[in-house]
């Protein structure tokens, strides 16, 4: 008989997931030692820790790893923000008036299932490589989330605020801006992690194909010259930004949540 | 038939819309023929696309092309993630010793891992499924199984007490207990691998879309970027219907299991 919904003691789970890590870091070392795959093509973790090291100082395809860093994070900042700055407004008065909805909807759903990646061809097309080529991308990949969940957020406001407000006289614009908006922050915020999540992944992908800095332009070089270390040291900073994103994302998510006392 | 009002106001916003397409490029010809294509143009291209092919190959077979690798890539993925989710719900110590796996891979875009595979495969069909592979396996995984620990306890209880043996207990209690969690997750997958595949085929590819897609890009040709980009809606819409079928057919017969 299994026993199924206790949790399991936490010292132990700790002890498993120790294990666990271990035992991934152990099973990638003893791979890349054992001479089963050629060196070249799997590097251990220890190499891949030393490289990141170097990289942090020594310039890699036109910038250190730093300076890559720096310019991948520029771009997905312009992309995200304005996505944000775009879809949470567009998103509200979708849910506030029944019109805008009904011209916006047909259009979005139209683009909804083209990979943000397929935009590549035309942002090369129309603004090259340099900062506006990988922005349309990111902005492509970050945008629905934003649009979806303050839409979402405002369509489940209690109506009878907006009923009273209306009441009262409240001009449409501070409707939006004191009634609806508070009420749907927890689902915007929500919305804003999907789509940094999503937004992080596209900036990757535009960078590996349109971009001549950046730390996916420093891994396409890394894999042209066949340097497996210099790859990983890529997907390793990729991963770290992303966590440091999120977490800084959920931390202004739980600031605003114990704001409005949802704690 | 009465049409509603989000209808008329959903036509006559795509009508007023492909108006302005036409108004902008062959109209009055605001936008250049080399950064967005006019109405004939996509048509030139899509009669290409089907027709004498481009850049080798027809349309078609660049879309089956694509298609092959993607089913086989979310196959795969769910084939081994849903039993591998079903595991880690009901199972704590596979939980713990696999969860940390996930907790140090999950952070790293699938994107990311294209040099990866490109290195370690060539510029290939393998190295597209195993990208593929890696995008959709996690949320495969994952919804499951937070579908198993959302089961609720009296059911699972029940099961137990009359020892309902374990395999029966999995497929019969848990899995369809868990199923409309697991769509979810599949859902994502099969969006993951369409996304991708994509920026795979982008990156180095010989054929498939995104290899129609790259051609179209260097031979400055935006009629057949849009072309390409449509193909790459519609399939990712058509599987995505088509996942929502098997889903509804999936909750038929898993209701039918509890019961």
């Amino acid at each position: 008989m299994i026993a199924y919904r206790q949790p399991l003691p936490l010292g132990r789970s700790l002890l498993l997931g120790a294990a666990g890590t271990l035992a991934f870091l152990g099973l990638w070392a003893g791979l890349a030692r054992s001479g089963l795959v050629l060196h070249m093509f799997l590097p251990g973790p220890l190499e891949v820790a030393e490289r990141f090291a170097v990289l942090v100082t020594t310039p890699f395809a036109g910038g250190t790893l730093l300076a890559h860093l720096a310019s991948s994070v520029l771009r997905f900042l312009g992309g995200f923000l304005l996505a944000a700055f775009v879809g949470i407004p567009l998103g509200l008065m979708m849910g506030w008036s029944r019109l805008l909805d009904d011209i916006v909807t047909p259009i979005f759903d139209a683009l909804r299932f083209i990979a943000p990646i397929a935009w590549v061809p035309f942002a090369a097309l129309w603004f090259g490589t340099g900062i506006g080529g990988p922005l349309l991308i990111i902005f492509a990949g970050a945008f629905p989330p934003c649009l979806i969940n303050a839409y979402r957020g405002a369509r489940y406001v209690d109506r009878r605020l907006i009923e009273a407000a209306a009441m009262l006289g409240t001009p449409g614009h501070r409707v939006i801006t004191e009634v609806m908006l508070p009420a749907a922050l927890p689902s915007i915020v929500a919305g804003l992690r999907i789509s940094a999540g999503l937004g992080w992944q596209s900036l990757v992908g535009a960078e590996l194909i349109v971009a001549s800095t950046g730390v996916g332009y420093m891994m396409v070089q890394a894999q042209g010259a066949v340097s497996t270390t210099t790859v990983m040291v890529g997907m390793a900073a990729i991963g770290l930004i992303g966590v440091a994103i999120d977490l800084g994302l959920r931390l202004v998510e739980a600031r605003i949540r114990a704001h409005l006392g949802q704690a | 038939m009465r049409l509603s009002r989000r209808t008329y106001v959903g036509a006559t916003t795509l009508l007023v819309l492909a108006l302005l397409w036409y108004l902008a490029t062959s109209g009055l010809g605001l936008v250049s023929a080399g950064r967005f294509p006019a109405p004939g143009d996509v048509e030139a291209a899509a009669v290409q696309a089907f027709g004498r092919g481009y850049p080798d190959a027809t349309l078609v077979t660049h879309i089956l092309h694509s298609l092959k690798l993607v089913a086989i890539g979310f196959a795969v993925s769910v084939a081994l993630g849903v039993p591998l989710g079903l595991l880690m719900g009901w199972n704590r110590v596979a939980e713990a010793l696999i969860n940390p796996v996930f907790l140090v891979l999950r952070p790293i875009p699938p994107l990311a891992w294209i040099p990866l595979a490109i290195l370690w495969l060539g510029l290939g069909d393998e190295a597209k499924v195993m990208v593929i592979f890696l995008a959709a396996f996690p949320p495969a995984v994952i919804s499951t199984h937070a579908g198993v620990r959302a089961v609720p306890p009296p059911v699972v209880e029940a099961a137990q007490m009359l020892g309902t043996p374990r395999l029966r207990f999995v497929l019969e209690v848990l899995a369809p207990a868990a199923a409309p969690m697991i769509f979810t997750g599949l859902r994502l997958s099969l969006q993951a691998s369409w996304t991708t595949l994509v920026a795979a085929e982008l990156v180095g590819s010989l054929a498939g879309l995104g290899y129609v897609l790259n051609v179209a890009q260097q031979d400055l040709y935006p009629g057949m970027i849009l072309v390409g980009m449509a193909a790459v809606g519609v399939l990712g819409a058509g599987s995505t219907a088509l996942l929502g079928l098997a889903e509804r057919r999936a909750v038929v017969w898993a209701q039918g299991a509890t019961e």
